[in-house]
């Protein structure tokens, strides 16, 4: 074999940030990412999750009258909306903020953290550091993009077929509603994987990141909540939160104090989506900044 | 201390410079090349170059500075201070990186992806074919084993998957660390013969190994390092030096005096019941008049070579305590 065959007409092409050869990076991304059992795993458990608490456990509710954490005092006809199309857009956004949020932090986490683990960013980055790494955080967000429309989709299976056992009309939500819902879901789930990477990035190891992402957003935000309704200063302080953001945002779009946890209305909707955007951004830009910057040992 | 300037008075080929005029025959040049951590210099003012075509055997004990160096000339390190340029632009820019491959301190893959895979994905960053793949595999002999889950590899598997990364896209620069870690003796063979067929198709390639008897085989030059400093930079056979004669006869103390008398007083070394003549071999039957004369007894006389193992080891125990190969 000669040389001269190796080389593809397009090897010579410039390797920099550009819009063709980021698009290249993304496609690599997205190639290895499908194969990835983790990334399944993870997401499957969102989906899992969704069903569970925005239907299974809502349903159980009305059908044997008993009330569960979310559902408490609430009459059999407000249960009942709960779980039909009209109630879609609540029902995409509502597991978001927690564990929605935790889980593609975790993803985000996985896909910097064992880049490092494994030696692949070292591969990777021998042509370019930058390009491969703005080509896995746009595989990321066109993968959390199909995972909203994926829940849609998953929402209205579910929500279409309780509908038909309990003979109840469908009455669909407007599109607006749905569009603003799964445009809430999308920010609010860009932000954590935007964070989970930013973390991976920064522990340069899968493990601690995560471990470090998942007390952040289950533990510490809600123990600061907690001491802030006892400390002015600290509710100030937590008003200003990733996960308090998210919650609010969320809250802004199914109605504040409907008892779902992770769903707050500290700060108003606007204000919220201005915090997510806020910290989205600080994410990527201290993600390019560390790859940037940083020895690749 | 380098030889760089005896040999380029002697040895270096015509300049050539492309249109920008930058000297295409120097593939990697570094100056004063140093890299601290704290108060510790890992490279220190290492100065270093490759041209192209040659196969740069790069040597030198563990913690030496090697790997950091290698780094540093694929742009994933940051200098602390000096310079490294590759194929004339700065390392780590898109121009030289797009020409360089790497095998850097053990492969680095996806473990749940196959090997095919794996190349596949480094293929789409770089906006190469998966013709290009199926080269590169067949290559290293993987062609078969291609579609098997990389974490199933063996060692040696795994390392010819990273040689095989190393080769996407023809680079003209190929940095292999420690490519034969791992490999059985006949793959050994195997990725000798796949370097040397690099070089004579066009290629550089920088060798990093420990195996001192594979870089002198196929290498053209080699630069050692010590203590992050690169003692000496010289073309493999100027290392060795000329061919010695080796006299073993008795007595032996009328063999030192022979051999005093006809390659001067530090022209010989004794080794053990032998004695190392700093002489050609065709002065073979001189000595061995001289010797008959004086009446010893010679029960052997023939040429023989130091190894790159003998000047390794001469050039790094001087220079700094060995902390092992």
């Amino acid at each position: 074999m000669s040389a001269s065959t190796l080389r593809s007409p397009t090897s010579t092409a410039t390797d920099g940030v550009g819009r063709n050869t980021v698009a290249r990076s993304v496609r690599a991304e997205l190639f290895r990412l499908r194969a990835w059992p983790a990334m399944w795993a993870t997401l499957g458990t969102w989906f899992l999750l969704a069903a569970v608490f925005g239907y299974v456990f809502p349903y159980i509710s009305y059908t044997t009258g008993s009330a569960g954490f979310s559902t408490e005092g609430q009459p059999a006809a407000a249960l009942l909306r709960e779980i039909l199309p009209e109630s879609i857009p609540d029902v995409l956004v509502q597991g978001t903020p927690l564990f929605g949020g935790a889980l593609v932090l975790v993803l985000g986490a996985l896909v910097a953290g064992n880049g490092y683990s494994w030696g692949t960013w070292k591969t990777v980055f021998t042509h370019g550091r930058l390009r491969p790494t703005i080509g896995a955080l746009l595989a990321l967000a066109l993968i959390v993009a199909a995972v909203v429309v994926l829940t849609a989709m998953l929402c209205t299976i579910i929500s279409v077929t309780l509908a038909t056992i309990e003979s109840q009309p469908l009455v669909w939500p407007s599109a607006t509603d749905l569009l603003r819902s799964a445009g809430t879901a999308y920010l609010v789930f860009l932000m954590w994987a935007a964070i989970g990477f930013a973390l991976g990035t920064y522990a340069r190891s899968a493990a601690l990141s995560v471990g470090l992402g998942l007390v952040w957003t289950l533990v510490v935000e809600n123990l600061l909540r907690g001491v802030g309704s006892a400390l002015p200063l600290v509710q100030d302080v937590t008003a200003f939160l990733p996960g308090t953001a998210a919650g609010s945002l969320v809250g802004a779009v199914t109605g504040a104090g409907a008892g779902t946890p992770g769903v707050v209305d500290v700060i108003s909707g606007p204000r919220a989506a201005v915090t997510v955007i806020v910290y989205l951004v600080i994410a990527v830009v201290t993600t390019g900044s560390l790859v940037r910057r940083r020895d690749v040992n | 201390m380098t030889d760089n300037m005896a040999l380029s008075t002697t040895t270096d080929p015509p300049v050539r410079t492309d249109s920008a005029g930058i000297d295409t025959e120097i593939v990697v040049a570094t100056s004063a090349l140093t890299k601290r951590y704290g108060e510790r210099a890992a490279v220190d003012s290492v100065d270093m170059t490759v041209r192209r075509g040659e196969i740069y055997g790069f040597l030198g004990p563990n913690g030496a500075g090697k790997t950091t160096t290698l780094r540093m000339i694929l742009g994933l390190i940051r200098p602390t201070s000096g310079s490294v340029r590759v194929l004339g632009r700065p390392a780590g820019s898109r121009e030289s990186s797009s020409s360089t491959g790497a095998l850097i301190e053990g492969p680095g893959f996806f473990p749940y992806l196959s090997g095919r895979a794996n190349l596949r994905t480094l293929a789409r960053h770089r906006g190469l074919s998966d013709r290009c793949v199926e080269e590169v595999l067949d290559r290293v002999g993987l062609v078969d084993r291609g579609d098997d889950a990389y974490k199933s590899y063996s060692l040696g598997m795994k390392q010819r998957l990273g040689v095989a990364a190393a080769l996407l896209g023809d680079p003209d620069l190929i940095v292999l660390d420690e490519p034969t870690n791992g490999l059985d003796p006949s793959s050994m063979a195997d990725m000798r013969a796949l370097i040397v067929d690099l070089a004579r198709s066009g290629h550089t390639v920088i060798l990093s190994s420990h195996l001192l008897g594979e870089v002198q085989e196929i290498c053209d030059r080699v630069g050692v390092i010590a203590n992050g400093r690169l003692v000496r930079e010289s073309a493999v056979s100027t290392l060795l030096g000329d061919a010695l004669l080796k006299v073993r006869g008795v007595p032996q103390d009328r063999v030192i005096s022979i051999a005093s008398d006809l390659a001067g007083e530090n022209g010989f070394e004794i080794d053990g019941d032998a004695v190392l003549l700093d002489l050609p071999p065709e002065r073979a039957p001189d000595v061995v008049r001289a010797l008959v004369a004086a009446e010893v007894a010679v029960s052997s006389i023939g040429p023989t070579e130091r190894t790159l193992e003998d000047v390794f080891f001469e050039m790094t125990t001087t220079s700094a305590p060995m902390k092992g190969l």
